[in-house]
């Protein structure tokens, strides 16, 4: 098969795939598009520096030279929320991925090997899960600083027990079904059982508990910058715009509702896509 | 006499995805005497609950009657509101579903649940209604009646299960009951009691009643009229005798033959050169579920002593109840059931007792086939993807040379090449099934196991797939260790046939002493209670009491007759004291019994001359 065709072909499906979603799946896709080139292309956008006063007014409205107006000191609104998302939309993104692999994975390795294996990990994850998140995240901060990478990995530690858990029982059920017991049968090796029949199974679940994973990982930035441990000054993510800027709530400006309907619309539009993405049976009327 | 039930130019249709109408049922129409019985039969997809359901003035998501005229009793059915319906379902209509135990709500007891229409309606106080639902526990049979509904429903058998959601429906004296395929979940055995109390019921309450079912046999017993349906069209009405004796339609005709298969001749049961060891042989295995205790035995015993031997090329049916054993003992030659004790030989080789000491080569002479090809075939792969996975596993096959052989594949179950790409979803049941047992083809495997491979089937799916296993066998010289709980099938595939009666073996004989008496008192039990195409076998089957016996004494149970509280010819002094032996009668039958020709020879004859009455 030539390349040119597998091209043409990967276009089409694409193409096919938004058009099949549903409406609510169209106004997700479009959103996520939307946050992902912002987050991507931010910088090169932003008319002014991050850290840069460019007026003396504070929570102005929106003007020509300053579309969001500018924040409690004076800086430009729309270019720290466009150098800003890519924080949030980062450090949520690779956290969740990272805690739903991770837990996933080990989930998994859990539910094909059973016995003492399932034991030991589920009794770890149990104790992980026993640690109240945001204290957990508040000493680790304390300890080492905030860092990018230390944000990362909080988040990642946090929610992976979650996952795992909801992973391990979709897993166990399906590690039951006759398929999974024909491949046993067949004599096929537990890496193949795991990936090959019980994984593309359970994927559906395991998106929408994603989608949960990035929103509460947004939630939890958005608070650790409330109390100023996350991203630290003069970066900002979303959460931090919302919290620097929270003696401008009484005007109603725009400084404080532009990062508030940012952080809306990008976990709303993640929830639309996942909850539209279609099932693993294709929509084909079956032969009568 | 004026019809009880009219219904004339029944349609329901539904609406596609492409915005087009699809007739589900056409033009149906039958009238139903006061106090007679009508059979709807046809096979899956039919339209049989639909035309039931509409009776109701009730209609599936996504359907709705375009058209026709529905008559119950005075009321003419499509010109109600609502809240009419309503007050007429489940009180001058009743419905008794096909899955008592999915009917039940597991946390409530059996008494509020069956006086429950009778409350909502307020047809009677709760006191005359539990009242009247002791005298329907009696009537239908169910033991203990003034106590039974104290109980839960997971505390009671599938089977009085059936007849409890039986007494609820009869609860508001409805003039008109709907019963969906209310035995086809329950065992032979089971069956035939739950059919006799069905009737009675029916009978002696003047009750209309709409029977819905695939089977032939059981709907010879219990109408007076029957519609046959498929594709949603009448292909032919008549009174049961008619119908039964002599079919007008030529499908009427091919029900009837696939409701009792024709025996396949086995042709290739000769013995090859290698006869020396048999190909499978099972040497008393014991298996069950939970720790292995001191005296070798698990926790919860499934299977004890079982010793069968499958030769190269021939079939080996094991036959038994729900519960018997059959599917464990699959699960333990496979190995993924570790037994307890015995060992298991393959030409004459051992074959390691689990899963992580098997090799490869091992592992493709045995092949399973499962019941369920719902569950069996992985609903993300496509059937390409299924076959060809065996292939490249067990033969190294990738690319074009897959590709050809998994098309080869499906020319040998009989499917289009052009199916390769699909999703089990987008497959019929007999495809799906058809596909499972290609799967285990492509290991080109020495025996396959096949675990009630027809059972999920419509009667005429599962007459073809028989054929299409005998077929394969002589084409292929595979063998099968045939696993069903229908003593029809296995007659007519199997040259052995093994019983099995709660994980032991209780008999071990050819297929042609599987014609004539005498028997194991069990699977007497078990050919008795198979319905023939005959109307007015029910009632003619005989059902032998069991002599009084002492209780065994605690403890020394464990080895005597599995079989002891049911049997008809149990000997105080002997079958409660000493375990029976395994042993011949004159014509070939081993069996697991204390008895000898003449006694079960009597013992059968008691039971014919019952019914010939």
């Amino acid at each position: 098969m030539s390349g040119a065709g597998a091209v043409t072909r990967q276009q089409s499906r694409m193409r096919s795939f938004f058009a099949e979603l549903p409406l609510a799946g169209k106004i997700g896709f479009a959103l996520v598009v939307f946050w992902l080139a912002v987050a991507v292309l931010g910088p090169l956008l932003a008319p002014y520096p991050v850290g840069a006063f460019v007026t003396n007014d504070v929570f102005e409205d929106s003007s020509i030279h300053h579309w969001l107006g500018s924040d409690y000191l004076g800086r430009d609104v729309l270019s720290r929320l466009l150098l800003g998302a890519r924080y949030t939309i980062g450090l949520a993104l690779g956290g969740a991925v990272l805690a739903v692999v991770t837990g996933t994975a080990l989930a998994l390795f859990a539910t094909v090997n059973r016995g003492w294996t399932d034991e030991a990990l589920s009794r770890f994850m149990d104790t992980l899960i026993s640690i109240p998140s945001r204290i957990f995240a508040l000493v680790l901060v304390a300890a080492f600083g905030s860092s990018l990478l230390l944000l990362l990995l909080i988040a990642a530690i946090i929610y992976m027990p979650g996952n795992y858990r909801i992973a391990r029982s979709l897993a166990v059920n399906l590690n039951e079904m006759d398929y999974v017991q024909v491949a046993r049968a067949r004599g096929e090796g537990s890496v193949y059982v795991a990936a090959v029949e019980i994984l593309p199974n359970m994927l559906n679940p395991l998106l929408a508990d994603f989608a949960l994973r990035f929103m509460f990982i947004v939630l939890l930035l958005a608070s650790l910058s409330f109390l100023g441990l996350g991203v630290q000054p003069p970066d900002a993510d979303l959460g931090s715009l919302v919290r620097e800027n929270v003696s401008g709530l009484p005007d109603g400006a725009l400084a404080i509702l532009a990062p508030s309907v940012a952080i809306a619309t990008i976990t709303v539009g993640v929830n639309l896509l996942i909850d539209a993405l279609p099932g693993r049976t294709r929509s084909v009327p079956a032969e009568r | 006499m004026n019809p009880h039930v009219v219904v004339s130019g029944l349609t329901v249709t539904a609406r596609s995805a492409n915005d087009r109408e699809i007739e589900i049922v056409s033009n149906i129409g039958f009238s139903i005497a006061p106090g007679e019985v009508l059979a709807l039969i046809g096979e899956s997809g039919s339209g049989k609950t639909t035309v039931a359901l509409a009776l109701m003035g009730y209609v599936r998501a996504g359907l709705h009657i375009d058209s026709g005229y529905i008559r119950v009793g005075e009321a003419e059915v499509r010109q109600l509101d609502a809240r009419t319906l309503a007050k007429m379902r489940g009180n001058r209509i009743a419905y008794i579903a096909q899955s008592a135990a999915a009917a039940f709500n597991p946390s409530r007891t059996i008494m509020s649940q069956v006086i429950e229409p009778a409350l909502v309606h307020r047809t009677a106080s709760r006191a005359e209604a539990e009242a009247k639902a002791v005298g329907l526990f009696r009537e239908l049979a169910l033991p203990e009646p003034e106590f039974i509904g104290s109980r839960y429903p997971h505390q009671v058998s599938g089977g009085q299960l059936q007849r409890l959601m039986a007494a609820m429906a009869l609860i508001t004296d409805p003039e008109l009951v709907i019963l969906d395929e209310p035995t086809t979940a329950l065992d032979v055995t089971t069956q035939i009691e739950v059919l006799r109390a069905f009737k009675k019921v029916v009978r002696e309450h003047g009750t209309t009643a709409v029977y819905v079912s695939h089977d032939l046999a059981v709907v010879a017993q219990m109408a007076d009229q029957i519609v046959v349906l498929n594709r949603g069209l009448i292909r032919e009405t008549g009174r049961t005798d008619r119908v039964m004796y002599e079919p007008a339609d030529d499908y009427t005709r091919s029900l009837m033959a696939a409701a009792r298969p024709m025996p396949h001749e086995s042709g290739t049961a000769a013995p090859g050169p290698d006869s020396s060891a048999p190909l499978l042989d099972v040497r008393c295995i014991t298996a069950g579920y939970g720790p292995i205790g001191a005296d070798g035995t698990p926790r919860v015993p499934v299977l004890k002593d079982i010793d069968i031997t499958v030769e190269r090329g021939s079939t080996l049916g094991v036959i038994g109840e729900s519960g018997s054993g059959k599917s464990t003992l699959a699960r333990v030659i496979a190995g993924l059931l570790e037994p307890a004790r015995g060992e298991i030989y393959l030409s004459g080789e051992r074959l390691p007792p689990s899963l992580a000491e098997r090799t490869r080569e091992q592992f493709r002479r045995v092949q399973i086939v499962f019941q369920n090809a719902d569950t069996a075939l992985n609903p993300g792969h496509t059937v390409a993807r299924i076959l060809g996975r065996p292939l490249a596993f067990y033969h190294r096959l990738d690319g074009a040379a897959q590709r050809k052989r998994v098309a080869e594949l499906l020319d040998l179950i009989r499917l289009p090449s052009t199916i390769a790409e699909r999703l089990p979803g987008e497959l019929s049941g007999g495809q799906k099934q058809r596909v499972n047992l290609a799967r285990a083809l492509a290991a080109e495997p020495e025996i396959i196991l096949c675990d009630e491979v027809t059972s999920a089937l419509d009667t005429v799916v599962g007459a073809a797939i028989l054929e299409l296993l005998a077929e394969l066998r002589r084409e292929l010289n595979l063998s099968y260790l045939f696993i069903s709980h229908d003593i029809s099938t296995v007659r007519a595939i199997c040259d052995e046939i093994v019983v099995l009666y709660s994980g032991r073996q209780v008999e071990l004989a050819p297929r042609a002493e599987f014609r004539r008496p005498p028997f194991h008192p069990y699977t007497d039990l078990l050919v008795e209670s198979v319905p023939e195409l005959r109307p007015g076998w029910l009632e003619k089957t005989g059902s032998a009491i069991p002599p009084v016996i002492d209780e065994p004494a605690n403890g020394e149970g464990r080895d005597l007759c599995a079989f002891l509280s049911r049997c008809p010819v149990r000997i105080n002094g002997v079958c409660n004291a000493v375990p029976p032996p395994w042993h011949t009668l004159g014509k070939g039958n081993n069996i697991l019994c204390h008895h000898d020709d003449e006694t079960l020879i009597r013992l059968h004859r008691k039971l014919s001359d019952d019914r010939d009455e």
